[in-house]
């Protein structure tokens, strides 16, 4: 295994690949390396290189545990925005997630769909690209259009363009209180109705989930509300009137209580230790209940609807199963079925394809993951 | 400024083309007298003019790939332009080009409230998307000072920001899909009504490369919903400094308000004369705005104002009242205007780690004595987006040259410190060549590549965003 000390070996050793590296963070993918390739590991990598509190940035190398960054921000009471998953129960992978990790995949929790994924968030990348040169982009203010924005390019492409070195992010202040406003027995449909009044209201929902088979088999529809105490107890008052017409609503006020429930579906905990392959579809929250409908599985509906979770008998080309329609799928666990990634439009493949040609002219970064 | 020589053979040649654009174009959609193209002579960044061979305002995608697809096969150049409204030359015509206008785009295709969602053709003005979903008390989150006039396609071109980014993010953060037309003419949809991108994220590479990758002519954006209310406080300080510190202060109390926008004492004064909004007589003064229902400002103007008196403000006045708050946003809204009234002047846009904040302003106090050149200084203090403002006189022989050298060492000093060039406006030809004083050559070739991949030939929006030195060797090589 490779584990570069810092970038100039980092751009040495991908200089001298002579084959296909498999570029990984902290393993939380649980993505096997192929045959003949050779593993290069960017745990080496680490440390928070400069976090300025009253300029809510941050800037740490790509190896750096995502617990150790979450730790430096909780301490000064700010936070990333994205609320980025912890799959490891999901997908029965150990190790110690990295940040560089959370950028290469865009991995972005339920608060997404108010806050934006990781790459709204992320303000400045260094990376090594395939022919071992290093380059900066962005940086570490959080208004910036000098230049093509080749961050948000590095984000979400799972090594394949480069290897990370080092990540900025913009970041937010925490959150003083919480609550959770529940409505039981929905509909898939009505679920998604009920979400949609929520995320249409001026109330700023940051979560907004919906288990068709909640913690005691029958369904629940969750929304959180975050801020300051007084401010979260007149919007969660608010939501229940304007939802009044999808039945009773329960509120959970313990903190405790709604940050665990929260982290459960954060981390699709509702799928993990159990048999089958695991995919996310993102289409607009309305075309939900009718894509649940083609997928004939288990779902989750997060994001009010936008990111549907499907639990399939493994090796299900769930593809198949939709057809045509506005949005992509994703295999998360599991192996067969198709494409890990949706396969894309021919004029947009073909730039896709162009961009790895450019910046992995031998083809030696994660070969043949995103197509 | 500095631009290639055009291509003589595409000069000789403009009777064919202006011919071949007329068999897909209706022939008041292709404009090529020369009285006529002076009107696309230069956008706002005044001081540099060139007409264009010829422009074209098409009304569909499917026109706009005729267009290019003509120019692609003819080797012409091709300027997209939006409204015309940048401050940085970002379609400014070369002698050779066709400038490919917008305008005629302007329809809104859908708007869906329960996604949150609008999709318009992108030549639709920015305001007139807020005004397209405000009885429906939605709105479009991005608000350039230039929303009333200057068009989507320009705002994606750019980036754009506004004063509300702080807590609703740029134009990559609200823009959620595209139909886009390559220069061979190819249309393509990126992105759509849902979240996130299925491969690599060219949505986000699309959105701020200037017009240099393909010309978008539709656009999805997400909208939001209008908050209950909002509502300004104004506070004066004795002290940059002192005034810098409040700002870092309040963003580390967890408050994290709508806009802080940051004014100085020339800036203050100049306002003052033109627009008579009562600002108090101060060295700096920050307006910092807060959303919600009236208990939810209250609570969090509350912890604002506690951090303000911390910091011995001369003044601290809350607005209590609509037509008070309107007043409060009066001299900040017209300071580009007052500005105008005393001089010409050059409005910059670097940004700044807003900890920098106290000494990149004393060096700018320096240098404009050096220079000798006054700077008024207003900008959005929360994300330390800073717009210099300097005077010059036009009529002045070399005085724009100053001005230009001046500005220049602004924004050196801006990335010495930590920043970039350009926080929200776009590099254009006004910044090309101080790109490596923020990059190395490796990180401008890497962004080329990215140009070659969409544009081979080079021939969308020539000579902006790199030093003509870097780009040479691709555009001689394409020609």
């Amino acid at each position: 295994m490779l584990t570069p000390a810092n970038e100039t070996e980092l751009s040495a050793m991908v200089v001298e690949a002579s084959g296909p590296l498999w570029i990984t963070g902290g393993g939380t993918c649980g993505m096997a390396a192929p045959a003949g390739a050779e593993v290069m590991s960017t745990a080496g990598l680490s440390g928070i290189s400069l976090y300025e509190p009253g300029a809510l940035t941050v800037v740490a190398a790509a190896g750096t545990p995502l617990a150790e960054v979450e730790a430096a921000l909780a301490k000064e009471n700010q936070r990333l925005p994205f609320e980025p998953r912890d799959l490891r129960k999901l997908l029965a992978t150990d190790g110690e997630a990295t940040i560089g990790g959370v950028v290469a995949t865009n991995a972005s929790g339920p608060r997404r769909m108010q806050a934006g994924a990781c790459r709204d968030s992320l303000i400045g990348v260094r990376f090594v690209d395939g022919s071992g040169t290093a380059i900066k982009n962005g940086g570490r203010v959080m208004k910036n259009v000098t230049g093509y924005d080749l961050v948000k390019l590095m984000a979400g492409s799972y090594g394949t363009l480069g290897v990370l070195s080092e990540v900025s992010f913009k970041v937010l202040p925490g959150v003083a209180a919480r609550s959770c406003v529940m409505l039981d027995g929905l509909s898939d449909a009505q679920a998604v109705e009920a979400m949609c009044v929520a995320m249409g209201s001026p109330y700023e929902v940051t979560g907004a989930v919906h288990l068709p088979h909640g913690a005691d088999g029958a369904p629940v529809t969750m929304l959180r509300l975050e801020g300051f105490a007084e401010s979260v107890s007149y919007r969660t008052g608010k939501l229940r009137e304007i939802l009044a017409a999808f039945g009773a609503a329960r509120v959970e006020t313990d903190p405790e209580a709604v940050q665990r429930s929260w982290q459960e579906v954060r981390d699709v905990e509702a799928f993990a230790g159990r048999d089958g392959d695991v995919w996310r579809v993102s289409v607009k929250p309305t075309d939900a209940p009718g894509i649940a409908a083609r997928i004939k599985g288990e779902v989750i509906f997060d994001w009010a609807g936008g990111l549907i979770w499907a639990l399939m008998p493994e090796g299900t080309d769930l593809r198949a199963r939709l057809g045509n329609f506005a949005g992509h799928a994703t295999r998360v666990r599991g192996e067969g079925g198709g494409a890990r990634f949706q396969p894309e439009a021919a004029p947009v493949a073909a730039l896709a394809a162009a961009l790895r040609g450019k910046f992995d002219p031998r083809g030696i970064l994660n070969t043949g993951l995103m197509g | 400024m500095e631009m290639p020589a055009p291509n003589t053979l595409v000069m000789s040649k403009k009777a064919r083309l202006v011919a071949l654009l007329q068999t897909v174009l209706p022939k008041t959609a292709v404009i090529h007298e020369e009285i006529e193209t002076r009107a696309y002579e230069c956008d706002a960044l005044t001081a540099y003019k060139c007409p264009p061979l010829c422009a074209v305002l098409p009304s569909s995608t499917e026109e706009v790939a005729a267009v290019l697809k003509i120019c692609h096969q003819e080797g012409v150049p091709v300027v997209p332009r939006g409204s015309g409204t940048s401050l940085a030359g970002g379609a400014l015509p070369t002698a050779d080009c066709v400038i490919l206008g917008v305008a005629r785009l302007n329809k809104v295709l859908e708007t869906d409230y329960d996604n949150r969602f609008i999709r318009v053709q992108t030549g639709r003005t920015n305001l007139s998307v807020t005004g397209a979903v405000e009885e429906q008390d939605f709105f479009y989150a991005p608000d350039p000072s230039s929303q009333l006039a200057c068009a989507i396609a320009g705002n994606i071109a750019m980036n754009s920001g506004g004063a509300h980014c702080l807590k609703y993010g740029v134009t990559t953060n609200n823009l959620l899909g595209v139909t886009m037309v390559t220069m061979d003419g190819t249309v393509m949809e990126i992105g759509g009504a849902h979240l996130d991108a299925a491969g690599y994220d060219l949505l986000g590479v699309i959105c701020g490369s200037e017009g240099q990758l393909g010309v978008v002519t539709e656009a999805t954006l997400r909208i939001l919903r209008k908050p209950e209310g909002a509502r300004p406080v104004l506070m004066g300080f004795n002290d940059n400094e002192v005034a810098g510190a409040c700002v870092a202060d309040i963003i580390k109390a967890g408050v994290l308000p709508v806009a802080i926008e940051f004014m100085d004492r020339p800036c203050i004064e100049a306002t003052e004369a033109y627009a008579h909004a009562g600002y108090p007589d101060c060295e700096a003064l920050l307006i910092v705005e807060v959303e919600g229902s009236p208990a939810e400002i209250d609570e969090q103007l509350g912890v604002i104002l506690q951090i303000a008196r911390k910091h011995n403000p001369v003044e601290l006045r809350e607005a209590q009242t609509e037509d008070e708050a309107k007043r409060i946003w009066l001299g900040r809204k017209s300071a580009f205007g007052a500005m105008g009234q005393i001089n010409d002047y050059m409005c910059l846009d670097g940004t700044i780690p807003v900890s920098s904040l106290p000494h990149v302003l004393r060096r700018i106090g320096e240098m404009s004595k050096e220079y000798g050149l006054d700077v008024a200084n207003v900008f959005h203090a929360g994300d330390g987006n800073m717009h210099p403002l300097i005077l010059f006189d036009a009529n002045k022989p070399g005085d724009l040259e100053l001005c230009e050298a001046f500005g220049a060492d602004i924004l050196r000093l801006c990335v010495e410190v930590g920043g970039c060039l350009t926080g929200e406006h776009g590099v254009g030809i006004e910044k090309r060549d101080l790109m490596l004083v923020q990059f190395a050559p490796e990180d401008l070739e890497a962004q080329m590549k990215v140009k070659d991949v969409f544009d081979p030939a080079w021939l969308l929006n020539p000579a902006k965003v790199f030093p003509l030195s870097s780009s040479a060797g691709r555009r001689y090589a394409a020609a």
